[in-house]
């Protein structure tokens, strides 16, 4: 590990104003520290926000606030969290280990990076997210858990977070704060799509910190199914987020994402319009998979993604409109 | 190693083939093992109680010391920069900006390494423990994708590794063979412990095709990579020109005489201690970290820590190699089987000699009339493999027992009924007696336990909401094996016995069940004694490996008891009860000796000795030459049951319910025992279903070197698993068993995919059987 600085900030002013060029916000560490034990990030000063805002509270509109240094663990047990988001609960009690979710932060697992075997292998492979213009082993290496849509020539990786994808699907919205100033976006505009400068993931200015997560009202169901090589510990190969409001056999209102399947948590939107004030019935489901589905890319490895995605979809919406359990 | 490569092989192959005759016809008493142990007999004693671990409370009170716990004065802590290419030279290591970063105190390359002779691979002598013979850092050539190129040693491990990262090595690269396909052409014939992996019995060819039902298949496996929890690791100093290494090993004087040879020392001025090892599975026998770290000691004049990192130990230790196997099964209606033929490919590299064994289990399994077995080799450019966990049965029972359940159900029987009717009554190739066979029983109590009679016979006929529920079934099985050269102490004092053996605990219970043994042999209670073992100085060469551990220390003990008892009657006087016994009329009990016929004529120990004026006696034990292996056909059996649940949508499998059902001889401790078994159908399930060595077949770089990416199963995956034995001592066997620590993952991933078939009616062929296969 390289020598660097360490410095906890006071709050998210300080935070701000601390992070300088060269300087990381650090969260829980889960994720950052084992990129710098690699040797992939080599920051030279690292700004601990894990003591900032930490805490869910409820909002006028119905919502809720959780503050960025929440920790995964603390999310997933909130009353409110577990009774109107279950989506949410259940992402994140599907993701890493127990261990790794009481450490890590709300904002870390948002900004993870990819798990990419190339892009952690600092010293024998070639990748154009840890050296742009490098190259991309991955395309004609080990692509099994890479993506099937919205890829480019450049990059292939997925993003591995479950949370996020059940945010994306919740319309979340980000709060954050720079020394100019704070703005909102929203979860689904925050990661890019690789393009050809995967090492650029989100929208955020360098020294941007992430304050909080604004979630609105829900839809009345919602659910996370993600599938994996084994029952746990393993990341996604494909994950469905999905919230429905039905009404007499109708969809009155849906929101799905994807996770394992993208650069970003993959907002369905093709599948949405589709779904939405339709039939909720089988064939609906399976023809806003297929839409969604339609300009999917198999590389090597992971084609039998697509077809997972599609059943996995179809489970899902059939769960969330069937009776309830 | 072909033995028949020079005149002076050919006359030892003729030699050893007139001696494995002459000792196969000779009378069972002759032959080690021909007369029972008396051990054998005795029912209610130590052997075969449930004692707990000795070593468990200290393990659980962190108390027991492991290889990279040992402080040492003055010491440096070592971090290894490894190669980026398959194969080529070093043009450039630029270590200036390592050497002058804080707290280092040394770089070691080729360039200042001090000069040594190449490690001495298995096999090339009885005591050699290099996985591979290349040298170690003595030039710029690189072999593998992973080999050291340089050793930062520095004042703390953080240190070392922040400046082995500013290290930059340049390489010219050279053509390297690194794909499984397209070394396939140069495939040679494969030879395992220096004999050839080729075996045959009548016209298998033509047998199979006269046979009225017939099975051809291809199964393939991965690589699989070592993964104990305890990382490799070495304390090492020179003191006063005795090279000392705390270790974590299964081979102790194997590695204190090969490092001999490296540095050209002699054996007894290596000393190599492991008294607790985190796992072994074959992993932690001698690799380069060992001469690294001893190389580096010399080099800098100061102790070295070297402790591989999880990534270090997919670099620089060798796992299992894949394998390509096709098996053909010929029978008739009634499923006899006519003829077996299992032949296939594996690899290896040129600087190795373990093909992967994957017939073994096809030896001896089924009463085939005519067996065709062979093995080829494909050499790569890759780090050597090794041996894992049941080499040869553990992924060649994948595709015999995989293609016995294509075949019960192209005969339309039960599997189970299968295999008992091509039970042989002989070895089916040596034509050898079993030392004892008992596998139907296994079956028959197995079946029983697990509810076999449930299991419907037609695949994906039940489903439980999203879940399709199948049962499998396969033989296990592994040999009984026993090598040359244990030797043992036995020291006997007043207060009870020592013995001394350089054997290794590595977990499973070794040291708890000798103390067992020895107690019941010598009539003793258990805390009145010791067991000392994993010390290169005390007596034997004994590899923990092959499942052979228990026999080779039981058969060494047993010399070592007999020398003891003919020593006590050399100072038993006439003044004791036992005046004018014959040494072999007399039981050890009650800590003493008494006339086996009259146990009320009996002695203590201590007053034995107490009356010869003596404070205690040693003697040193030599175990005989293994013949028992070449005179009887010895091996262990399981009947491996699986309940899986596949889901539907998502192609997820998941296993359910296991059952082993073991026929492995006396079983010494059932605690122990249960842990071995249970710890063999885990690894089992993992090569069933995850385990797989991404090696990126472009550059010979494994992708995955981490436990994050290389999935072995978690609690979750693990269901209930029940273990049930027979119990029935083999009679030729010290104790009368047979080894327990590599059997489990036997059969299991047979099991496994059988119930994926029964469930799904998907015949998976290639391990390891994940979601997408079953989409
Ligand atoms: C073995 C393993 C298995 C895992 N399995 C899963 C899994 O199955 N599913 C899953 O979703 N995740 C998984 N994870 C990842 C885990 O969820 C993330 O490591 C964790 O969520 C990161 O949170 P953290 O607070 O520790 O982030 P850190 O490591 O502290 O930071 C991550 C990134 O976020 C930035 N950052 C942190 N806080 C802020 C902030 N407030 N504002 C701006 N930037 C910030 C940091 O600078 C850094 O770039 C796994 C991790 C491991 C090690
Ligand atoms: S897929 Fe992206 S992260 Fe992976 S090697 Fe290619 S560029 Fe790097």
């Amino acid at each position: 590990m390289t020598p660097l600085r360490y410095a906890r900030a006071a709050d998210a002013q300080d935070a701000v104003l601390q992070a300088q060029a060269g300087a990381r916000f650090l969260g829980g560490g889960t994720n950052l520290v084992d990129l710098m034990r690699e040797t992939i990030e080599r920051p030279e000063a690292l700004v601990d926000v894990s003591g900032l805002a930490n805490g869910i509270e409820e909002s006028r509109d119905g919502g809720v606030l959780i503050g960025a240094a929440t920790r995964n663990t603390a999310v997933a047990a909130h009353p409110v969290v577990r009774k109107r988001y279950p989506v949410l609960a259940r992402a994140i009690l599907s993701g890493a280990s127990a261990q790794i979710r009481n450490m890590a932060t709300t904002g870390g697992n948002l900004l993870q990076r990819t798990r990419c075997a190339y892009f952690y292998d600092e010293e024998g492979s070639r990748c154009n997210k840890r050296h742009p213009g490098q190259g991309c082993d991955a395309r004609e290496g080990f692509n099994r858990n890479h993506a099937i849509l919205g890829a480019s020539s450049a990059c292939v990786a997925v993003h591995p977070s479950d949370m996020a994808v059940a945010l994306a699907a919740l319309d979340a919205v980000v709060h954050t704060r720079t020394s100019q100033g704070e703005r909102q976006i929203a979860v689904t505009d925050l990661h890019r799509l690789p393009g050809d400068r995967p090492d650029i993931e989100t929208m955020l200015e360098p020294d941007e910190l992430i304050t909080a997560i604004a979630l609105p009202p829900a839809l009345p169901r919602s659910t996370y199914r993600k599938v994996r090589d084994r029952s746990s510990y393993a990341f996604a190969l494909v994950s469905v987020a999905g919230a429905v409001q039905v009404e007499g056999g109708r969809v009155l209102d849906v929101r799905l994402a994807l996770g394992g399947v993208a650069h970003r948590p993959w907002r369905a939107r093709r599948a949405e319009d589709i779904l939405r004030g339709g039939a909720a019935d089988r064939a609906a489901f399976a023809a806003a998979a297929d839409a969604e589905l339609a300009e999917a890319c198999a590389l090597s490895d992971n084609g039998f993604k697509i077809e997972l995605a599609r059943r996995t979809i179809i489970a899902v919406l059939e769960e969330l409109t069937g009776e309830r359990p | 190693m072909s033995i028949a490569k020079d005149p002076k092989g050919l006359i030892q192959g003729a030699a050893q083939g007139l001696m494995a005759k002459a000792v196969a016809l000779a009378p069972d008493a002759w032959v080690p093992g021909g007369v029972p142990d008396p051990l054998i007999g005795r029912q209610h004693g130590h052997v075969g109680r449930a004692v707990s671990r000795i070593d468990g409370p200290l393990k659980v009170s962190g108390t027991a010391r492991f290889a990279a716990e040992f402080p040492m004065e003055h010491m440096v802590f070592a971090a290894i920069l490894f190669s980026t290419i398959a194969k080529g030279r070093i043009v450039t290591l630029e270590t200036a900006r390592a050497q002058a970063a804080q707290g280092v105190v040394e770089v070691m390359t080729h360039r200042n390494a001090p000069r040594l002779s190449p490690p001495p691979v298995f096999m090339s002598n009885p005591k050699a423990a290099g996985g591979d013979n290349l040298p170690v850092m003595q030039d710029d050539r690189i072999h593998w994708n992973g080999q050291p190129v340089a050793v930062v040693l520095a004042e703390t491990q953080e240190q070392a590794n922040h400046a082995a990262s500013l290290i930059e090595a340049t390489y010219e690269t050279e053509p390297a063979i690194t794909a499984f396909d397209e070394a396939r052409s140069h495939a040679r014939p494969a030879e395992f412990m220096g004999e050839p992996l080729h075996d045959e019995k009548g016209k298998a060819e033509t047998a199979l095709s006269t046979s009225a039902v017939r099975i051809d298949a291809t199964y393939r496996t991965p690589r699989h990579n070592h993964n104990a929890i305890e990382l490799h690791a070495v304390t090492v100093a020179w003191q006063d020109g005795v090279l000392r290494l705390h270790d974590a090993s299964q081979l102790v004087s194997h590695t204190a005489w090969s490092l001999g040879q490296i540095f050209g020392i002699p054996e007894d001025k290596v000393l190599v201690t492991s008294p607790y090892v985190g796992g072994g599975f074959g992993g932690k026998c001698m690799w380069q970290h060992h001469v690294l770290a001893a190389a580096a000691a010399k080099l800098c004049g100061r102790p070295v820590r070297l402790v591989l990192s999880r990534e270090g130990v997919y670099r620089l230790v060798g796992g299992r190699s894949l394998t390509e196997q096709q098996v053909s099964l010929g029978a008739d209606a009634d499923g006899r089987l006519k003829a077996l033929i299992h032949r296939g490919l594996t690899a290896k590299t040129p600087s190795n000699v373990m093909p992967e064994p994957f017939i073994l289990a096809s030896r001896s399994t089924y009463a085939a009339e005519a067996i065709e077995l062979d093995v080829h080799s494909v050499e790569l450019d890759l780090l050597a493999n090794t041996f894992m966990r049941a080499p040869g049965e553990s992924v060649g029972t994948f595709a015999l027992e995989s293609a016995m359940d294509e075949l019960a159900e192209a005969l339309a029987l039960d599997p189970i009924e299968l295999r008992i009717r091509n039970e042989p009554d002989v070895d089916p190739l040596s034509g050898l007696p079993f030392s004892s066979r008992r596998i139907v029983d296994a079956w028959r109590a197995g079946a029983e336990a697990f509810g076999w009679s449930r299991r419907s016979p037609t695949p994906g006929s039940r489903r439980e909401g999203e879940w399709l529920v199948g049962m499998g079934c396969a033989t296990g099985t592994y040999p009984y094996y026993r090598m040359p050269g244990g030797a043992a102490r036995l020291t006997l004092t007043p207060r009870g016995a020592s013995v001394g053996i350089a054997a290794h605990e590595m977990g499973m219970g070794t040291a708890t069940a000798q103390v067992q043994v020895t107690a019941e042999r010598l009539g003793l209670p258990i805390d009145a004694v010791d067991f000392h073992y994993g010390d290169s100085r005390l007596p034997g060469t004994v590899l923990a490996g092959g499942s052979q551990q228990t026999a080779a220390i039981g058969a060494a003990v047993i010399a070592a008891h007999r020398l003891l008892i003919k020593e006590l009657f050399d100072i038993v006087g006439n003044d004791s009860p036992l005046a004018g016994i014959k040494p072999d009329d007399v039981a050890c009990r009650d800590a003493g000796l008494c006339v086996r016929d009259d146990p009320e004529r009996h002695e203590t120990y201590a007053s034995i000795l107490a009356r010869a004026g003596r404070a205690s006696i040693e003697v040193t034990g030599e175990g005989p030459l293994p013949l028992e292996l070449m005179h009887w056909s010895m091996h262990s059996h399981a009947a491996m049951f699986c309940e899986v649940k596949v889901n539907a949508i998502t192609g997820e499998p998941r296993v359910t319910r296991f059952l082993g059902s073991f026929d492995c001889g006396r079983i010494l401790n059932p605690k122990t025992a249960a842990s071995q078994f249970r710890g063999g159908i885990i690894m089992g399930l993992g090569l069933a279903l995850m385990e797989e060595t991404q090696v990126d077949e472009r550059n010979g770089r494994v992708m995955n070197p981490s436990l994050s990416e290389y999935h072995v199963p978690v609690h979750m995956d693990v269901p209930e698993i029940d273990v049930i034995w027979t119990d029935i001592p083999d009679p030729h066997t010290p104790m009368g068993a047979r080894g327990i620590g590599e059997i489990g993952i036997t059969g299991t991933a047979a099991a496994v995919a059988n119930a994926i078939y029964n469930a799904t009616g998907k015949r998976v062929r290639d391990l390891p059987i994940t979601l997408d296969k079953l989409l």
